[in-house]
């Protein structure tokens, strides 16, 4: 199990340091992992989530993903003769390995599914564009949208909208996706088509970081669960530690609250 | 007033009103040209964030508080968004014909303009530098209907193209760029049609665009009441057709904004064409 993702002492502050979203997280994520994150509303998950393909500039701390510490403009690798180069780190190239789906989606309105799956290979990676829509073709088969390939996002279902989302940031052939709370902007109906594209994603081995309060999907799918408070990781462990023995007082308080 | 004879005096100087149209439509083409790409260039100025004492703020975050709120504040001053900004602000705020007789009278009076004559009459030395006042002019308008446009779109646009890889420029091109455009096409149709309406401005600097045809003709002839109506319904005739060219870009951009809109089915029957050779 080798590590994907090292997050050491993050920390995002907002308003001069009034406001600590992120208050020293330090966490790995190992390859393969179904890592979920929980916690009350605020506590920060959104915000590490999103720090981790720097949509948020941390305030202070490294994320070292593949050995490079993204955070930094310039980093220095040890080739393999010994000798040390510094490098520019390019944030565009590690963000198309960390593929990421939003609450709302983001689709691309004015884009039918075919292109807004194709759009970024085509243009990021150079892909030919048949090679690209053969290649969203086999994807969309496998989400059950084949037939909507040429429509426009708004004559999607959200539950369809959430799942295209998901194949669109896997044709860059991410090594770690990362979920935003992926289910919560869908009706009740919807959520189970979402979760299963997931769950047979996690089958497949993919590495992933969810945030959600679905809990029946992070006891059943998660191999690790993180529970947030107030910017800071407060417990982790595996689903079973942390849903049937929980330690700390914010957690059994937390789960308390919610439906499990 | 209107009479027969005065129609029929008019009449016989209809070329210069062909020279005028000529003129006013090179006038204004090169105008919307050169405006929106300056419009472009001011509006992302004013929307980026390049601080170029932004090397201040990573000293600690306490450090720069003891420091005080001036040096956050210059580390977070954007020298060209600033000046940009005035700019916009400046030639917004003062009329046409001050910008005009600036340029013409004071910037371009020691340039020493080649004097020869676009399509055999256009004298370039007066306008140039209507070319360049009106382009000065909408490029602060239409940057400011741009920035509005780009402003509009929701940030999840740009987070969504990012976490794919696109670079920012891409982003703009391919995500932001092609939605906010279609929001703003009635604002932009609007600009176009002031611009065509506000080159009349040059006929000050002698510039021979449809209004120094009317002089022109109203010397000759002693009659204004004709030449005006003529020159009424050569800028209406201007005027309409763009801004119903642009409503049917419109209409034409406006793809996947409706549910029960058209599926892209022409790209359908390609790619299916495509995918039974394989
Ligand atoms: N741009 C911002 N400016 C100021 N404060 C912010 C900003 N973004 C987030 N915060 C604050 O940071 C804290 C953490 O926010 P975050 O969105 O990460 O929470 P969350 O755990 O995702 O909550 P939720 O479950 O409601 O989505 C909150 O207190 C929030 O108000
Ligand atoms: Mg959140």
């Amino acid at each position: 199990m080798s590590t994907l993702i090292s997050v050491n002492n993050l920390k995002k502050h907002y308003n001069k340091g009034a406001i600590k979203a992120l208050d020293g997280v330090t966490v790995d994520i190992n390859k393969g992992d179904v890592m979920v994150v929980i916690g009350p509303s605020g506590s920060g998950k959104s915000t590490f989530l999103r720090s981790l393909n720097l949509l948020e500039e941390p305030t202070d701390g490294d994320i070292i993903f593949n050995g490079v510490d993204i955070t930094k403009k310039k980093s220095v690798v040890t080739k393999a003769d010994g000798t040390k180069v510094k490098t520019k780190v390019n944030i565009d190239k590690h963000r198309q390995k960390m593929g990421m789906v939003f609450q709302h989606f983001n689709l691309f309105p004015h884009k039918t599914i075919m292109d807004n799956m194709t759009l970024a290979p085509i243009q990021v990676k150079h892909m030919k564009k048949d090679e690209a829509e053969a290649k969203a073709m086999k994807l969309l088969e496998r989400v059950g949208l084949a037939d909507r390939a040429n429509a426009y996002p708004i004559q999607l279902s959200g539950g369809q909208k959430q799942r295209i989302a998901i194949v669109r940031a896997l044709m860059m052939e991410p090594e770690v996706m990362l979920f935003d709370e992926p289910t919560s902007a869908l009706d009740p109906e919807m959520v189970g088509e979402v979760l299963e594209v997931m769950k047979e994603l996690a089958e497949d081995g993919m590495t992933m970081v969810v945030v959600t309060h679905e809990m029946g999907f992070a006891k059943e799918v998660g191999n690790r669960v993180l529970f947030m408070a107030d910017g800071k990781l407060m417990e982790e462990g595996s689903p079973d530690q942390l849903f049937n023995n929980p330690q700390c007082d914010r957690l059994k308080d937390f789960l308390s609250k919610v439906l499990i | 007033m209107l009479s027969a004879q005065g129609f029929a005096a008019t009449f016989k100087y209809l070329s210069m009103f062909r020279d005028g149209l000529i003129c006013t439509i090179s006038l204004s083409a090169l105008t919307v040209l050169f405006g929106f790409i300056l419009a472009l260039i001011l509006a992302m100025i004013r929307l980026s964030n390049f601080n170029v004492f932004r090397f201040l703020s990573t000293y600690s975050q306490r450090k720069l508080l003891q420091r005080g709120g001036f040096v956050l504040a210059l580390s977070r001053f954007n020298p060209l968004s600033f000046f940009a900004n005035v700019y916009v602000e400046v030639f917004r705020a003062t009329p046409l014909l001050v910008q005009l007789f600036i340029i013409y009278y004071i910037v371009f009076a020691g340039a020493d303009l080649p004097n020869f004559k676009l399509f055999g009459f256009i004298r370039f030395d007066r306008f140039l530098p209507g070319v360049v006042a009106l382009s000065l002019n909408s490029g602060a308008y239409l940057s400011e209907i741009i920035r509005s446009g780009i402003q509009s779109i929701d940030g999840g646009q740009t987070e969504a193209a990012r976490s794919l890889g696109m670079s920012q420029l891409q982003n703009m091109r391919f995500i932001i760029l092609p939605q906010a455009i279609k929001n703003i096409l009635p604002a932009i149709a609007n600009e176009f049609v002031t611009i065509i309406k506000e080159s009349s401005i040059c006929y000050t600097i002698g510039v021979q665009e449809i209004m120094y045809a009317v002089a022109s003709v109203k010397g000759a002839t002693f009659s204004i009441a004709e030449p005006l109506v003529i020159a009424t319904c050569v800028y209406f005739c201007l005027t309409f057709p763009t801004s119903k060219i642009i409503a049917h870009f419109e209409r034409k951009m406006s793809a996947g904004d409706k549910r029960n809109g058209a599926e892209a089915t022409n790209k359908k029957r390609e790619r299916k064409a495509k995918m039974t050779k394989v």
